[in-house]
């Protein structure tokens, strides 16, 4: 099979999935169900789609396959400022503040967060990339150490408010603020377009892309931003699925055996949406909503981790 | 810092924390205490200090250790995967045997921790780029994915805020019957001494280490042990630390060099001095309440980090 027919293949596989979810099970009142139906395949096949998308550029930018967005401290961010909302306020203000505040407050300051982390430490640091996500990962811990320190302090009725955040959901996605997330995906992506063709020359490393004529740090600055505004997008409109982008943006790299982004792009979004429309269904009607989505992802996709860097004698 | 202004400092600080509490006792009444100023002092002070100085000092020396075995400044059981590990163990000891004495969570906690410190050392073996950097990042990498795990089966039971409170580094817990776990540490550290001169060479590689006729796996499995079984002490009594073992060492070899034999006082010293400080902080920030060692340490150490990170840079370049 060639690179196109296997991307048809995922396709169809992803297009199926939608069908399943959209029309099965069907009662009641057509129209209100079909509605709901499609706001939340659409949340979810954004969610899934944006934090492949993100991974991948994510992967080729860092030159490593088992690094992931989320750990540069993203994730701590927002269980932060979800836990600092449900701490100050009570968790009736974080349920009723208005979602699109909420939204704009949680993935504005993710992104803010990321641009200073870039801004500061790239430069001062040989661009080094390892150094800013080493960086982010301490001031990841930082966050989460005061985020702890206030769950320990809560009310557990109110922790439970902060422990649905704490894993994204998508049974009930935040439809109110669908439009914006959607926006704020493709305008950054937009924004970013005419980088994605350096894509390809930067996966050989900073010195052949440079040699190529790539302008590599301007070039790395925004596709840098562009996955900080996805994850962050992401994360506020779902929660935070860290392992999600490391699992389909690996299995992509497996299956179709390119290194050429245009495919691999495509096929980690397709292989996103499948994950979680998959595995939305999966919860939905085989575990009857028991578990968690991002539970489930989080150790599949933990586990298919820790089999890759297993699994063969190959260096990373 | 000479060793014994550092003797001197502790032994200020070790009072300090003696007397600093809730409950009222002055120095000058330690020649007439009344009953209850006695139990007080027998049955929270005093632990409390006890452990506070083994806590600090064995992981001091554990990180040192770990970096000096794995060849890189930044590794430490927080960034090794071994505290989530040994968190996974600890749930896992909850979970299946739910009647566990702490002595069967310790060793089955300790089991998992080995387990994934040893896994660690090994994706160190095949990693390709060299980069200083890259390594803690692997390893917390890691140590996520096996929280991934953990809050599979904590999300299942309920057990997420328990699991997380209860893991939260806090000394205030450290009272009689419940701190004696933490004296495990003290042949730890003897043995590390022990062992000192075989780590350095180890660090050296495994090939200049065979050169010099060490058995490099054994040597290296030696240290993992102490460092899992250590880690998993200090977790289960007190509970997270986070970056302890990591700023700790990286203070100390700033001024030492790499020796590792001459530096473990200074490194045992300087996190006893260092936990204790934080604690005392703690303590008094929002005196009558305290503030557990968790945060102090979390804010303080990821600064220190931060600014070890900086400079090290500096001296790159």
């Amino acid at each position: 099979m060639n690179d196109k027919a296997k991307l048809a293949v995922l396709a169809a596989l992803a297009i199926a999935l939608i069908g399943i979810f959209l029309f099965t099970d069907l009662a009641g009142n057509l129209e209100y169900v079909l509605s709901r139906r499609c706001k939340k395949v659409w949340a979810i096949a954004l969610t899934g789609a944006t934090v492949a998308f993100a991974t991948t550029v994510f992967q080729t930018l860092v030159n490593n396959r088992i690094l992931t967005p989320s750990i540069i401290g993203l994730d701590s961010l927002y269980m932060l400022l979800q836990t600092t909302v449900v701490f100050l306020f009570g968790g009736f203000a974080l349920t009723s503040m208005n979602r699109e505040v909420r939204f704009l407050l949680s993935a504005g300051l993710m992104v803010l967060f990321a641009g200073l982390l870039y801004r500061l430490l790239f430069r001062a640091h040989e661009r080094d990339l390892y150094m800013v996500l080493l960086v982010g990962i301490v001031c990841g811990v930082f966050f989460q150490s005061i985020a702890s320190f206030m769950q320990k302090l809560m009310d557990p009725n109110e922790f439970l408010i902060v422990q649905d955040r704490m894993f994204a959901s998508l049974n009930h996605p935040d439809t109110d603020v669908l439009l914006i997330a959607t926006a704020l995906a493709a305008f950054s992506v937009l924004a970013c377009a005419r980088n994605f063709k350096y894509l390809d020359a930067i996966a050989l490393g900073r010195d052949h892309a440079i040699n190529l004529g790539v302008p590599y740090e301007r070039a790395i600055r925004h596709l840098f931003l562009l996955v900080a505004a996805l994850i962050a997008a992401a994360t506020a409109l779902a929660g935070p699925i860290t392992f999600l982008g490391l699992l389909v943006a690996n299995i992509a790299h497996q299956w179709i055996h390119t290194y050429r982004h245009r495919f691999r792009l495509a096929g980690s979004m397709l292989l996103g949406v499948i994950a979680l429309v998959g595995g939305q269904l999966v919860v939905e009607r085989v575990f009857t909503f028991s578990t968690t989505l991002s539970v489930i992802i989080n150790f599949v996709g933990g586990v298919y981790f820790l089999y890759l860097l297993l699994r063969e004698n190959r260096r990373w | 810092m000479k060793l014994r202004y550092g003797f001197v400092l502790l032994l200020a600080l070790s009072a300090v924390s003696f007397f600093v509490g809730v409950k009222n006792i002055s120095p000058l009444d330690l020649f007439r205490l009344t009953e209850e100023q006695a139990r007080i002092l027998v049955v929270s002070r005093l632990p409390r200090l006890v452990s506070l100085i083994l806590a600090g000092a064995s992981m001091g020396i554990v990180g040192l250790m770990m970096q000096q075995l794995s060849r890189n400044r930044f590794v430490s059981p927080t960034t090794a995967g071994t505290e989530d590990s040994a968190r996974l163990g600890i749930l896992t000891a909850m979970l299946v045997f739910g009647s566990a004495t702490i002595m069967q969570k310790m060793l089955i906690a300790f089991a998992f921790a080995l387990a994934g410190t040893l896994l660690f050392m090994r994706l160190l073996d095949r990693i390709k780029y060299r980069n200083a950097a890259f390594i803690p990042l692997v390893g917390m990498m890691l140590g996520g994915v096996i929280n991934s795990v953990t809050t599979f089966f904590a999300y299942k039971h309920n057990l997420v805020q328990s699991i997380g409170a209860w893991l939260y580094g806090d000394f205030s817990m450290a009272v009689q019957g419940r701190y004696e776990l933490l004296y495990i540490s003290v042949p730890l550290v003897a043995l590390t001494y022990w062992f000192a001169d075989r780590f350095t060479i180890a660090g050296m590689g495994e090939d200049f280490a065979a050169n010099l006729g060490l058995n490099y796996r054994q040597t290296v499995n030696i240290g993992l042990v102490i460092a899992a079984l250590n880690t998993t002490v200090i977790l289960l009594t007190v509970g997270v630390i986070p970056f302890l073992g990591l700023i700790v060492p990286n203070l100390v070899t700033l001024y030492r060099g790499d020796r590792l034999r001459s530096n473990l006082p200074h490194t045992a010293l300087t996190g006893a001095l260092f936990v204790m400080a934080c604690d005392i902080l703690g303590r008094v920030i929002l005196y009558p309440y305290e503030i557990p060692i968790g945060l102090t340490v979390g804010v303080i150490g990821s600064g220190l980090f931060l600014y070890l990170l900086a400079r090290r840079n500096a001296y790159e370049r």
